[in-house]
């Protein structure tokens, strides 16, 4: 197996406030992880760490490949910048292009493959302002994609869009699995369990779980009662009772 | 229409023409980005700060100009440092470096032994006494805009949309940041002879505002803000001339009548639209 991704013993902090303890996560070719954990249990904080935003204040971390795949929330997004769909995608590239670099026929060629492919080539030469949150979040996939990365995360990619693209997104991450692996977080349980291979539960801590079923353990990490809800197509996992 | 080429025989109506050239130049590409980052009240922060500059270097002997652009590059890297730290309130550390710059300005400016400079001249500027010094650093602060934003126009606007995602593709994105700052603290220092501290704000963010009515692509936004930028300083200087006040006011105040035709026509282009629509979905 591949590793694409190694966390050893990493502690990190806002200021005094410590928001992960000794994490430790390896990703390998062709994972799907999960990510789950209640709200301000540090999914976003681990993700920072993982794409070198956030520095940790102590442990290990190795990455493995070219770049990552990035589709942070697009709710962090200034929707008035002037800046037209084809460009939000093309700037996934800047990790490969760097300062001087110019964009090729072929650049521009494969990012119109990408939005023709999410359906959103129509919309090329719009403003960002002017797309709905489903049409957004396809924008913001093409972005993280153009550049091959071998490992993909998303920032819970299911808000803020309908439940047709959000089936739609899933059957995207499944072929796109076949040649990256994908990180992915989320606190809608009941979906994520359905597509992903195995599970983190991350609540200052992280439990790695090496199936998609979760257990009451892993629960526990909410320290509150929850519902699970499971939709999509059949099969539909079903839940043991708890 | 005589009167107006006329005007030229004189060398300090050319050295005016020359100014509102390179500030609407400079003031277009420099206000593209303020407006599209949303860092207007920064902006506003470092102008007023940079006066401390031009106090101590009066008191010292020295070029004012100089003295506020060293002040207005150091408050500039400081607020972008600051706005790296989670735990301040960057808009209030703003508030207190802006009063703490005029008022500096003013104790060193009435410290200065001797004759004290006119302090309208720095508050509104004046167009039509730019030395060549003054000429000479526009010329030079237009040609490295110009080159900056011609050799790395789409990292600065992709660090300027996402910051982050720009992070997690590991571009030298505190580099840009600085050098944008930077760039962003002598357009503002340089034109305050222009247009003076009070209003060269507005020549960063009036053109850029009418550019913005009518097109959403920053490349398109930068030159727009240009010609806008052009036409009311021309228009500015030519109404200073005529009724003899001060062409800084003058000046902004053709910007802002630009900005309500502009708003008006394109309130009619979209009345217009709209009625098109409706014609063909009957």
């Amino acid at each position: 197996m591949n590793k694409l991704l190694e966390l050893k013993s990493i502690n990190a902090a806002y200021d005094d406030n410590l928001v992960l303890k000794d994490v430790d996560l390896v990703v390998n070719q062709n994972d799907f992880v999960g990510i789950i954990g209640p709200n301000g249990g540090g999914k976003t904080t681990l993700l920072k760490v993982i794409l070198g935003i956030l520095k940790p204040i102590s442990g290990e971390m190795h990455v493995n490949g070219s770049t990552i795949g990035y589709l942070p929330q697009i709710n962090q997004i200034d929707k008035k910048f002037p800046i037209s769909v084809r460009d939000v995608v093309l700037s996934g590239l800047m990790g490969v292009k760097k300062l001087f670099g110019r964009y090729s026929p072929e650049n521009s060629k494969r990012a119109n493959e990408l939005m023709d492919q999410m359906g959103i080539l129509h919309l090329k030469n719009k403003n960002i302002g002017e797309l709905s949150g489903g049409q957004l979040q396809r924008v913001f996939l093409c972005r993280a994609i153009i550049s091959d990365p071998q490992l993909l995360i998303l920032d819970e990619p299911n808000t803020y869009v309908d439940s047709n693209f959000e089936l739609e997104l899933y059957d995207i991450l499944d072929n796109l699995n076949d040649h990256m692996a994908i990180i992915i977080v989320s606190h809608d349980v009941g979906t994520i369990c359905s597509h992903v291979k195995t599970i983190a539960c991350v609540n200052q801590t992280l439990c790695y779980h090496d199936s998609n079923i979760i257990s009451q353990e892993q629960l526990k990490a909410y320290n509150c009662p929850i519902d699970l809800i499971t939709h999509g197509e059949v099969p539909h996992r079903v839940l043991k009772h708890h | 229409m005589n009167s107006i080429f006329e005007l030229f025989q004189y060398q300090f109506f050319n050295n005016a023409v020359f100014a509102a050239i390179m500030a609407s130049i400079t003031c277009g590409i420099i206000g593209s980005y303020i407006v599209a980052r949303r860092i207007v009240f920064i902006s506003g922060g470092i102008t007023h700060a940079s006066f401390g500059g031009i106090g101590i270097a009066w008191y010292m002997g020295l070029n004012p100009i100089l003295g506020a652009a060293l002040f207005g590059v150091l408050s500039a890297f400081g607020i972008e440092w600051l706005s790296k730290k989670t735990d301040v309130r960057q808009d209030s550390v703003i508030g207190i470096l802006w009063a703490l710059g005029m008022a500096l300005g003013i104790i060193f400016i009435y410290m200065t032994p001797g004759y004290a400079p006119n302090l309208m001249s720095f508050l509104f500027g004046n167009i039509l006494t730019v030395s060549s010094l003054d000429l000479y650093l526009l010329l030079g602060l237009s040609i490295l805009t110009i080159l900056v934003f011609a050799m790395f126009l789409k990292p600065i606007l992709y660090v300027a949309f996402d910051e982050e995602f720009a992070k997690t593709q590991r571009i030298p994105v505190q580099f840009i940041s600085y050098l944008m700052i930077a760039l962003v603290a002598l357009a503002i220092v340089l034109n305050i002879r222009v247009v003076g501290i009070i209003l060269v704000i507005s020549f960063l963010t009036i053109p850029q505002t009418i550019a913005n009515m009518f097109t959403k692509d920053f490349k398109r936004m930068i030159f727009g803000s240009i010609g806008f930028g052009l036409l009311g300083s021309f228009i500015g200087l030519l109404v200073s001339y005529k009724i003899n006040a001060p062409s800084g006011a003058t000046i902004i105040f053709s910007f802002v009548m630009l900005f309500v035709i502009a708003k008006l026509v394109q309130l009619s282009l979209m009345a217009i639209r709209r009625r098109e629509g409706i014609k063909q979905t009957k």
